[in-house]
């Protein structure tokens, strides 16, 4: 039985390499009980500043530990799936957009987070339920590239009228709105301006006046728009690109060396405007820890540091907008905005009119 | 020993190589899935078959269902069509630089689809080399994708085909043209029917792999073109219709299944023994202009398809800020990250590591079980099992793993574990069909002799099997480690900040504006790039100096 007994051996080897290597991962953040350790459930756009995250760990006594769980959508999709026996504590990243679908299926359980009155009334949803916290706030918008039009010496488009104008034809690129965040804040947004009929009307025109749609964020901004530096190496010859209302204060702290102002300017009346929240996870294994984290992230120190990480706006009342936030991408003043409850009437019935009337 | 003993005694032994194998993927593959298709298509305990009907009564699934075929199958002609004097050129001929160069047309499929896909419009987008030449733009055309499909498979055909045909006895060929065959017909009787099962093994791969096509459909077939893999990943992951996933996950495996019995049913009659020589000694500087045409013709093809793509990649890493893109790879910018992102090579590197060792365990038990003689009808279902994760959606098997792995004692989800695992997963599939051909090769009567004299099954299978497919056990030790190297989907799952690979990190920065952000993927791909051919170029130095023992 020469042969089997070498199998064995093999597969006991791998047994324990595989054991092993899971034991030593996660050096005791479930094995104990997981009290000194609190998980934080995101998407891939989660950033922090890692000075504040330790500021955080030091003051709680608490380990942080942050999974993200691929983009916005599947990050909640599988919080939800996941919800009797969840990966983390507290999940950060359901927008309003989706917010309906994780609050329906008893994602989270309620909290009061600490400092939540310091939080802008017009952020605050689920009124006394508490079940989310918001956290931070940004509005998608019509982005153009600056030197395009001063080129064609064409004024920007402002508003969503301006962008069915015949001198607009061909020049906007947007995401699919079924797939890609942006793309279905952007078709929230014509929604929300023209109603429940309109924006059928206004999608048909914008079709016949030439907007291309690609499946993602990264092909739109990266490929098809003339503005950014991947686009214009691609020769994307797109000068118009649903993006967000701080895309153009990005394009200057990410150039070397930095320009005097940017490159790309928001048309201020197409945005809309999303708001990003966390919750305290129905199951969490670490519920007091889960609390703290909650605080922790409308904290005015977290609130601070968070616009240049994420590229998003604080709620909170009493935190700083960044400078280069109001230099080079002033905050639109009338974003179009939208009921969660609304969105969840409404959004897969839209989504299929839309990819029928856009896509096919 | 009596005969019945010996025979008791074979059974035994395949039981126990097969078992790793099977416990691995009942664990890791067939549990998870199984459970995803469960919450998805169970409500109430109840299996809600009707589902399937009505999910199929629907048009555009259907239509769904027709493209995901139909471009497959013209994929896999062109790349067999595109790549072959590839494999040939590569198995026969002696020219300079030909290991880099095989090692460059591997990088390919290693590379993540969200990058490739951007350079490959640089060949046939707006701007690119066919629209300065000749107008021509085929990005919103099915052609892209087609071509994207040979441009990431060509290497599957050059190195499972020209692994093989490099070691036929070209004298076996020469025999025939001197018994008076004519140059085609020698190749056709004597070398064709030797290569057809590694043909038909290189084939059934491009197929499952274009079957299951998914970040090429996606950049650029734009919300026009769907595959199966596509619609399963929106219905999953965006509309979260868990019920149609699941039915669309069936068909899946449906049709996959029936291409795995199709392609055993033809191969089973054709594997015979084959006389082996070692490679090395088989390719020969070409001469004649029949052959130097051949293989300009095949520079061309690898040039213009394959490093035209890379090479955009390249210049794009530099821009305008020379080496500034990958300097800021070194800085640990405190925020998107909390590490440098060149840190991500060594994440990279360990995982891959990794998934090779339990690819190759896993794998070469799993062959060496297949390679018994009479091997019964639950060893061929067997073989078929193997190559199933090829053909299931890498959303579909992640959500499974959210919901399975959940408990002790496979509580893997939140553990780095699980990133090697399932690039093991993909990996697995990749030794089996190098690692087989080659031990279906062996002439059983050598090992027979060998038993005779008093070898025991493992001196045997060491002095006999092991010395011929040595070459084979690197070859898919090579494809393991890239294919690991490149893996996305199941790495995103479970990427932690502090610790992203390669693929990860490049999707991040390509996820938010700034030129910086946007250099610095590029520069991180390159590297991913160059990390990808200097292991493949290590790999075949390694075997080359071993050849000697061959």
């Amino acid at each position: 039985m020469n042969i089997t007994k070498k199998v064995t051996i093999l597969a006991v080897g791998l047994g324990l390499v595989t054991l092993s290597a899971c034991g030593s991962s996660d050096g005791g953040s479930e094995g104990d009980g997981g009290s000194k350790t609190v998980t934080l459930v995101s998407h891939n756009s989660w950033a922090a500043s890692k000075d504040v995250l330790a500021a955080f760990e030091k003051e709680s006594g608490y380990k942080l530990k942050v999974l993200e769980d691929g983009d916005a959508g599947s990050a909640v999709n599988k919080a939800i799936l996941t919800k009797d026996n969840p990966q983390g504590d507290v999940f950060f990243g359901v927008d309003n957009t989706l917010l309906s679908r994780a609050l329906d299926n008893g994602l989270f359980q309620p909290y009061e987070a600490k400092g939540s009155l310091l939080v802008l009334p017009e952020f605050r949803v689920d009124g006394s339920g508490h079940r989310v916290t918001p956290v931070d706030t940004g509005d998608v918008c019509v982005n153009y590239d600056k030197a395009w039009f001063e080129e064609h010496d064409l004024t920007p488009p402002r508003t969503f009228d301006d962008l069915v104008e015949p001198e607009y034809k061909d020049l906007l690129v947007t995401e699919n709105a079924s797939t890609s965040s942006p793309g279905l804040g952007f078709l929230l947004g014509t929604a929300a301006k023209y109603g429940d009929e309109g924006w059928q009307d206004y999608w048909k025109k914008l079709k016949a006046n030439g907007v291309k749609v690609v499946d993602g964020w990264e092909q739109a901004y990266n490929e098809e728009f003339s503005g950014s530096a991947g686009g214009k190496q691609a020769k994307g010859d797109r000068p118009l690109v649903v993006s967000y209302a701080s895309s153009p204060p990005a394009e200057v702290i990410y150039a070397d060396p930095k320009p005097k102002t940017a490159p790309t300017g928001v048309a201020e009346g197409t945005c809309f405007r999303q708001v990003e929240y966390a919750g305290l996870l129905g199951n969490a294994r670490n519920p007091e820890g889960g609390k703290a984290l909650l605080d922790f992230l409308i904290s005015k120190r977290f609130q601070d540091d968070m616009p240049l990480n994420m590229f998003v706006y604080p709620v909170r009342e009493d935190a700083q907008v960044p400078e280069e936030f109001t230099k080079f991408g002033p905050r639109a003043e009338d974003p179009e905005t939208m009921a969660p409850a609304r969105i969840a009437d409404h959004r897969d019935q839209w989504v299929k009119s839309w990819t029928s009337l856009v896509l096919k | 020993m009596s005969r019945a003993a010996a025979r008791r005694r074979e059974a035994a032994a395949r039981l126990g190589l097969m078992a790793v194998p099977v416990a691995f993927f009942a664990a890791f593959f067939a549990y998870p899935v199984t459970a995803i298709v469960a919450r998805g298509l169970k409500a109430d305990g109840v299996w809600q078959f009707g589902r399937i009907g009505e999910v199929l009564a629907q048009s555009d699934i259907r239509q769904v269902l027709w493209f995901t075929t139909w471009q497959a199958l013209v994929s896999t002609a062109l790349t067999l069509l595109i790549a072959l004097p590839g494999a040939y050129v590569f198995a026969r001929f002696d020219f300079p630089g030909k290991q880099l160069l095989r090692a460059v047309v591997t990088v390919p499929f290693v590379l993540p689809t969200v990058v490739v896909g951007t350079a490959f419009m640089a060949l046939v987008g707006r701007g690119g080399l066919l629209d300065e030449l000749w107008g021509l733009r085929l990005d919103t055309t099915v052609w892209a994708i087609l071509l994207a499909h040979v441009f990431f498979n060509y290497a599957v055909v050059v190195r499972t085909v020209g692994g093989l045909w490099g070691q036929l006895d070209p004298r076996q060929e020469e025999a025939a043209r001197m018994l008076g065959a004519s140059r085609f017909t020698a190749w056709r009787t004597v070398t064709l029917p030797a290569l057809a099962p590694a043909v038909a093994a290189a084939a059934l791969m491009v197929f499952l792999f274009t079957f299951t096509s998914f970040g090429v459909v996606q950049i650029l077939g734009g919300p026009t073109f769907a595959t199966l893999e596509v619609e399963i990943y929106r219905q999953t992951s965006e509309i979260f219709d868990l019920s149609t996933a699941a039915v669309l996950t069936m068909i899946q495996f449906v049709a996959v299944g029936a291409i795995l019995a199709l392609h055993a049913w033809t191969v089973r009659r054709r594997e015979t023994a084959l006389r082996l020589v070692d490679a090395s000694g088989t390719a020969r500087r070409p001469h004649g202009a029949g052959q130097w045409a051949l293989l300009a013709g095949v520079f061309a093809t690898v040039a213009v398809l394959l490093l035209l793509p890379l090479a955009v990649l390249v210049e794009r890493s530099f821009g305008d800020a020379g080496l500034g893109h990958y300097r800021a790879l070194t800085r640990d910018d405190g925020g998107v990250f909390l590490v440098a992102p060149i840190e991500a090579v060594g994440n990279s590197l360990r995982y891959a590591a990794l998934a090779t060792v339990i690819a190759m365990v896993i794998g070469t038990l799993a062959s060496v079980a297949l390679t018994r003689r009479d091997a019964g009808r639950l060893v061929r279902g067997f073989d078929a099992l193997l190559m199933l994760p090829l053909g299931v959606s890498a959303v579909t098997v992640g959500f499974g793993f959210l919901i399975a792995l959940d408990e002790p004692p496979l509580d893997l989800r939140s553990s780095w574990i699980l990133v090697p695992l399932a690039q093991a997963l993909v990996g697995v599939p990749f030794v089996v069909r190098t690692m087989l051909p080659v031990l279906r090769a062996v002439d059983v009567r050598l090992r027979e002799a060998a038993a005779v004299l008093g070898a025991s099954p493992w001196r045997v299978w060491r002095e006999v099997d092991l010395p011929m497919v040595r070459r084979a056990v690197l070859v898919a030790a090579g494809f393991a480690f890239a294919v690991s190297l490149g893996e996305f989907g199941a790495t995103v799952f479970i990427a932690r900040p502090d610790n992203p690979t390669l693929p990860v990190a490049v999707a991040r920065l390509l996820g938010r504006p700034g030129e910086l952000n946007y250099g610095q993927a590029m520069a991180l791909s390159t590297i991913l790039m160059i990390v990808c051919a200097v292991a493949l170029l290590l790999l075949e130095r390694l075997r080359t100096d071993r050849s000697g023992e061959f």
